[in-house]
C-alpha cells in the first residue's frame, strides 16, 4: 500500500533522513522505531506532505505522493495525528470531529445552510468508537492531555484513511490512558482493518501490537521484519536495544 | 439569567431601532444610522479576523473603496442607483480578491504588514487623483434616490441592509464554511490534514469580509453623502480593529458592541473633551487586561464540564 524508497530529506548541512526504505501492506499494523533524533517524525512529516523530500520516491497505492501538499495527501486516503498535540482548540469535541468529517465530504464551501446537525450521526459514531462521547461538547483546548490525544485520533479516523498515520500515540499520557490507547488502535485494525503505521517510544508497546517494526538510526532504514526478526539484528542490538539487554 | 434576558432583547432592540427616528432629533438618527453601518464594518472585519484568524489590517480600504465605488456611479455616470450600490461591493470584493492573491503567501503579521502597504497604495491613489476621486477633498452633494435621500429614508435604508448583511454574516459562521474557517483560525496546520485547502477557504473568507464592507462603505455615502479618503486611510482600519478587540472577536455580536461604543464615545465625548481618545485608551486597556476576549466574550467560551458529570 505504502512504499518509502531511500528517501533523504536534510536541513541544511544535516541530514534528518538519509535514503529510508519502508513498506506497508493494507491492513497491516507497522511501527517505527529509533533513538531520539532518528528522523522518525520527519519521515511522517515527508508521508503526509507538511515537507517535501530532496530525493527518493513515495509510492501510495502505486502512486507518487511526495511533494505534494498535505491537504491533497489526506484526500488520497492518509491521515494522521501529531506528536504534539494538534486540535482545533476553540472548537468543541463534537465540532472538530465534524469539520473533518465535512471537509472529507467536500461541503466545506457550503455558506449558508446550517452546520448545526450535519453529519451528526456519524460524529456521534466516531466519538462513541474512541469514548468520547461524553465529552462531546466541551471546548478541545479543555480536555485532559490524555483526552486530547484520543481526539486527534477521532479527527484522523473523521477523513475515513486508508491508511492511518499516528506520530507516538501515547506520548505524556499516564499508564492507564495508554493501556485505553493501545485498546483503540487495536480495536481501530481489528474491526475496520485498518492499515495502521505508528512510531513509538515505549518499546514494550512497539512488540506488543506491531505486526513489523522498522527501525531507524541516523535517519537511515537499519531493518524492517518481524518483532522476532528486528530483535535478532545485531545491528539493531547494538545501536538500540543493547543497553536495554 | 443570560437565557431569559435575550429572547426579550431580541424583541426589544428591533422595536427601539425602528422606533428610533421618530422619538429621537435628526442628529441621534443620523449618529445611530453610523453606528449601525460602522458595526457591520466591524462585523465584516471579525469574518476575517475573528473567524478566519487573518491578520486583516488594512479593512478601511474595503470600506472605502466601497464608498468610492457607489460615490463615482452616482456622480460620473448615468447608471440607476441600485447599480451603484452594487457597484461599491463588487469593487471591494475584486479587491479584496487581488489583494488576497498577493498577501495570502505570507502569514500572520507579514500578511497584515503587506496588507497595509497595499490599501495605503490604494489609498495615495485615491489621495492624488483629483481629476478622477476628488483627491482630498473627496466627492460631496452625491445624489441619492428621493426615498433614501431624507434623514429617516437614509436611516431606514442603513437599518435594513445592515440587517440582512449581519444575518448574512450569522448564517455563514454557522455553516460548514463558517466552521472551517474557524478550524484554519485555530489550526490551519491540523486543518490542512484534514483534507482543507487553507488558502482557498482564506482566500473565499477575504472576499466575503471585503465584499460585507464594501457594503458598509456604500452605506457610508447614503448617510453621509459624501466620501473622502480619510475614510480608507490605515488608522481607521487599526480602529475599526479595536472595535473588534473591545466587542470580543469570539463572539459575533461583540464588534457590533465595540463599535457602537467606539462611535458614540466618538461623538459624544468629543462634545465635552477633544482628548476622547485618552477615554477610549483607558477603557481599551481595562478591557484587555480583565476581559482579554473583549465585552461579550466573557459569555462565548464554553463552561467546562460539570466535575459530578461523568462520576
Amino acid at each position: 500500500m505504502l512504499r518509502v524508497e531511500s528517501v533523504v530529506k536534510s536541513f541544511g548541512g544535516f541530514k534528518a533522513v538519509d535514503r529510508a526504505n519502508l513498506h506497508v501492506n493494507a491492513g497491516e499494523i507497522v511501527a517505527v522505531i529509533g533513538p531520539n533524533g532518528a528522523g522518525k517524525t520527519t519521515l511522517f512529516h515527508l508521508l503526509t506532505g507538511h515537507l517535501a523530500p530532496d530525493s527518493g520516491r513515495i509510492l501510495f497505492k502505486g502512486k507518487e505522493i511526495g511533494g505534494l501538499s498535505p491537504h491533497v495527501i489526506c484526500r488520497r486516503g492518509i491521515t494522521r495525528s501529531f506528536q504534539v498535540v494538534n486540535i482545533f482548540p476553540r472548537l468543541s469535541v463534537f465540532e472538530n470531529v465534524q469539520i473533518a468529517v465535512l471537509s472529507r465530504e467536500r461541503k466545506t464551501f457550503r455558506i449558508f445552510s446550517p452546520v448545526k446537525g450535519m453529519a451528526e450521526e456519524e460524529v456521534l459514531r466516531i466519538l462513541r468508537s474512541v469514548g468520547l462521547f461524553d465529552q462531546r461538547d466541551v471546548g478541545g483546548d479543555l480536555l485532559s492531555h490524555g483526552d486530547k490525544k484520543v481526539l486527534e485520533i477521532a479527527v484522523a479516523l473523521s477523513g475515513n484513511p486508508e491508511l492511518l498515520i499516528l506520530d507516538e500515540p501515547t506520548a505524556g499520557m499516564a499508564p492507564e490512558e495508554t493501556e485505553r490507547c493501545i485498546r483503540l488502535i487495536r480495536k481501530l485494525s481489528g474491526e475496520s482493518g485498518l492499515t495502521i503505521l505508528f512510531c513509538e517510544h515505549d518499546i514494550g508497546l512497539v512488540f506488543e501490537i506491531a505486526n513489523r517494526i522498522m527501525v531507524m538510526v541516523r535517519g537511515g532504514t537499519v531493518v524492517q521484519g518481524s518483532g522476532e526478526e528486528v530483535r535478532r539484528n545485531r545491528e539493531v542490538q547494538s545501536a538500540y536495544l543493547g543497553e536495554s539487554g | 439569567m443570560r437565557r431569559s434576558a435575550a429572547p426579550l432583547l431580541l424583541l426589544l432592540l428591533p422595536a427601539m431601532l425602528l422606533a428610533l427616528p421618530h422619538v429621537l432629533p435628526r442628529f441621534h438618527t443620523y449618529v445611530a444610522a453610523i453606528v449601525l453601518l460602522t458595526a457591520l464594518l466591524a462585523t465584516s472585519l471579525n469574518l476575517a479576523i475573528g473567524y478566519t484568524g487573518l491578520y486583516q489590517f488594512g479593512h478601511a480600504v474595503f470600506y472605502g473603496v466601497g464608498a468610492y465605488g457607489t460615490a463615482l456611479v452616482l456622480t460620473r455616470s448615468g447608471m440607476p442607483a441600485p447599480v451603484a450600490f452594487l457597484a461599491g461591493p463588487l469593487a471591494a470584493a475584486a479587491l479584496s480578491l487581488a489583494m488576497g492573491l498577493i498577501c495570502i503567501r505570507l502569514s500572520k503579521l507579514y500578511f497584515g504588514m503587506l496588507q497595509i502597504s497595499l490599501g495605503s497604495l490604494v489609498w495615495a491613489v485615491v489621495y492624488r487623483w483629483y481629476s478622477f476621486t476628488g483627491g482630498d477633498d473627496g466627492i460631496h452633494g452625491i445624489p441619492l434616490p428621493d426615498a433614501i435621500a431624507s434623514p429617516k429614508g437614509s436611516y431606514y435604508f442603513t437599518l435594513t441592509v445592515t440587517a440582512v448583511c449581519v444575518f448574512a454574516m450569522y448564517r455563514i459562521v454557522r455553516s460548514p464554511f463558517g466552521k472551517v474557517i474557524q478550524g484554519i483560525r485555530d489550526n490551519p496546520v491540523r486543518a490542512a490534514s484534514i483534507g482543507v485547502d487553507v488558502k482557498l477557504h482564506q482566500l473565499a473568507s477575504l472576499v466575503i469580509a471585503g465584499f460585507f464592507g464594501g457594503v458598509a462603505g456604500s452605506l457610508f455615502v447614503v448617510v453621509e453623502n459624501s466620501v473622502f479618503p480619510d475614510m480608507m486611510f490605515w488608522t481607521f482600519s487599526l480602529e475599526v480593529l479595536v472595535m473588534c478587540l473591545l466587542g470580543g472577536m469570539y463572539a459575533f455580536f461583540g464588534p457590533l458592541v465595540g463599535a457602537a461604543a467606539i462611535v458614540l464615545l466618538r461623538v459624544y465625548a468629543s462634545v465635552h473633551t477633544q482628548y476622547w481618545s485618552l477615554i477610549l485608551g483607558t477603557i481599551l486597556t481595562l478591557v484587555i487586561i480583565f476581559l482579554p476576549d473583549g465585552v461579550l466574550g466573557v459569555f462565548a467560551r464554553r463552561a467546562p464540564p460539570k466535575e459530578d458529570r461523568g462520576a
